[in-house]
C-alpha cells in the first residue's frame, strides 16, 4: 500500500477549513486586542507615571517573549494546572493579549495626538469628560493611527500561523498535514504562502486607499 | 451679570492673579488689555471653570462657580468660549462641528442640532462651507467656525481669548467683524485682546491688567484715551 497519496480535490475542503480558522482566529484576536489595547492605550495616555509604568513592565513582557513561547507556556501551564483549553481558545487568549500589548502603544500615541486645547474646547461647550472621550479624543486620536493599526492587524494574520504549535488548525498546519501525506513540501507551502499573501496585500491596499481619504 | 470677587489665582508659587474685582452685566462688552503674563487670559479660564481658583469668588447669575456642587458642564452652557487657537474639530464637517454640542450636551435631536447650527454658521458668514472640512479651510473661517460652535450653545455669554492672536494679519478684520456683528445683536462678552482699536471701537469698559491685578477700569475714553495710571500710559504708548 502507498503511505503517500498526491493531493488531490478531495483535499480542498481540508485546506479551506484551514484558511477559514487561520482569518476566524486573526479576527478574534485583532478584535479583542484592539478593543484591550484602546482602553489600556488610554489608560497609559491618561494616568500618573506610577501606573504607567506597572502597565508598561506588563506590556513589555508580552512583547518581548516570542509569541511561540508563549503559546507554548500558556497551553502547558493551563494543562499542568488541570484547566486544559481547546487550541483555539488557548491560541485566540494568548494571541488576543499579544495583539494587545502592540495595538496600546498605537492607541496610546493616537491619543496623545490629539492637542489639550482641542479637548478644552470641546469641555468649554459643555461636553462631560466622557463625551469628549467617545467623540472628540477616541475619534481624532484613532485616524492619526490608523496606519500602525492596520500594521500591527496584518502582522497578527501572519503571527496567527504560530497558532499551529499548540495544534490549532489554522492553514500552516492543515499545510503541514497535507505536506506529510503527499510529501510535496514546495508546492505546499507556495500555495500557503500565496495566500497568506492574498489575505495581506489587498488589506495594506484598502488601508492605503482609506489613509489618502482621510487625510483631509 | 458676571461678579468676579477678590479673585487670586496661583500657578505654583507663581501668583498670577492677586485679587481681581470685576462686573459685566447683561448687554455688556467688556475688554480685557495688557501685557503678556499679566493675568489676562488665566481670568477667562477662571471663569469658565478651566482653571480652579484659590481665593475669593465669581458667580454666574448667581451661580458660584468654583462651588464643588456646582455642575461644570452645565455651568459651561451658558458661558461660550472661543480661544486663540480655533480647535476645529478635524474629523467633522464644519456642519458637524457646530451641531455635535447641541446634539449630545443638550440633547436635541440630530435635525433640530444641525437646524441650530446651520443658522449660526450662516450668521457668522459660513453658509457656503456647511459641508466642508474645517482643516481645508483659512484660520480665519476656522476662527469663525469656533465662535459659531459656541453660539449653537444659545449662551447668555461669550468670553474671548485673544481670538486674533494667532491669524494671519489679512484675516483678523472678518473675525473683528464677527465680534462686531455679536455687539450688534446684544451679546453680553469680554474680549482678552491687544486689538486696541478694536477694544475702543466696541466696548462699554475696558479692564487694564498689570501683573495679576486691575491697574484700571472705566470707558474706552477714559482708559484708552485719558489713562490716569503711569503703567496705563506706558502700555498704551507702546501699543499704539
Amino acid at each position: 500500500m502507498n503511505l503517500f497519496t498526491p493531493l488531490s480535490w478531495n483535499d480542498t475542503g481540508f485546506i479551506l477549513t484551514g484558511i477559514l480558522n487561520t482569518v476566524y482566529i486573526s479576527i478574534v484576536a485583532i478584535v479583542i486586542g484592539s478593543l484591550l489595547g484602546l482602553v489600556v492605550g488610554f489608560l497609559r495616555a491618561e494616568s500618573n507615571k506610577s501606573i504607567n509604568m506597572l502597565l508598561g513592565a506588563l506590556l513589555d513582557v508580552l512583547r518581548s517573549v516570542p509569541l511561540i513561547i508563549q503559546l507554548i507556556l500558556f497551553s502547558t501551564f493551563i494543562g499542568v494546572m488541570g484547566f486544559p483549553l481547546p487550541p483555539f481558545y488557548a491560541g485566540a487568549i494568548i494571541l488576543s493579549l499579544y495583539t494587545m500589548a502592540f495595538m496600546s502603544e498605537v492607541f496610546r500615541s493616537g491619543f496623545n495626538s490629539v492637542p489639550g486645547s482641542m479637548v478644552q474646547a470641546a469641555r468649554s461647550l459643555g461636553m462631560s469628560y466622557f463625551q469628549t472621550i467617545w467623540y472628540i479624543r477616541v475619534p481624532i486620536g484613532m485616524r492619526a493611527v490608523f496606519p500602525s493599526w492596520l500594521g500591527v492587524a496584518l502582522s497578527v494574520i501572519k503571527d496567527s500561523a504560530l497558532v499551529s504549535v499548540i495544534g490549532y488548525m489554522e492553514l500552516l498546519r492543515t499545510a503541514e498535514q497535507l505536506i506529510s501525506r503527499t510529501q510535496q513540501p514546495l508546492m505546499i507551502l507556495i500555495g500557503v504562502g500565496v495566500f497568506y499573501f492574498m489575505i495581506s496585500y489587498p488589506l495594506s491596499r484598502y488601508g492605503k486607499y482609506i489613509e489618502r481619504k482621510m487625510e483631509l | 451679570m458676571i461678579e468676579v470677587k477678590g479673585v487670586h489665582k496661583s500657578f505654583g508659587d507663581l501668583e498670577v492673579l492677586k485679587g481681581i474685582d470685576l462686573t459685566v452685566n447683561r448687554g455688556e462688552v467688556v475688554s480685557i488689555i495688557g501685557a503678556s503674563g499679566s493675568g489676562k487670559s488665566t481670568l477667562l479660564y477662571c471663569i469658565n471653570a478651566i482653571e480652579k481658583i484659590n481665593g475669593g469668588n465669581i458667580l454666574v447669575d448667581g451661580v458660584d462657580v468654583h462651588d464643588k456642587k456646582t455642575d461644570k458642564n452645565k455651568l459651561r452652557q451658558n458661558l461660550g468660549m472661543v480661544f486663540q487657537q480655533w480647535n476645529s474639530f478635524p474629523h467633522l464637517t464644519v456642519l458637524e462641528n457646530a451641531a455635535l454640542a447641541p446634539q449630545i450636551v443638550k440633547g436635541f435631536s440630530k435635525e433640530k442640532a444641525e437646524e441650530i447650527a446651520r443658522k449660526e454658521l450662516i450668521h457668522v458668514g459660513l453658509g457656503e462651507k456647511l459641508d466642508e472640512y474645517p482643516t481645508r479651510m483659512s484660520g480665519g473661517q476656522q476662527q469663525r467656525l469656533a465662535i459659531a460652535r459656541a453660539l449653537a450653545m444659545d449662551p447668555p455669554y461669550m468670553l474671548f481669548d485673544e481670538v486674533t492672536s494667532a491669524l494671519d494679519p489679512e484675516l483678523v478684520g472678518e473675525v473683528l467683524d464677527t465680534l462686531r456683528l455679536l455687539r450688534d445683536d446684544g451679546m453680553t462678552m469680554i474680549c482678552v485682546t491687544h486689538e486696541i482699536a478694536f477694544a475702543k471701537e466696541v466696548s462699554d469698559k475696558v479692564a487694564f491688567f498689570h501683573e495679576g491685578l486691575i491697574e484700571e477700569m472705566g470707558t474706552p475714553e477714559q482708559v484708552l484715551e485719558n489713562p490716569q495710571k503711569e503703567r496705563t500710559q506706558q502700555f498704551l504708548s507702546k501699543v499704539l
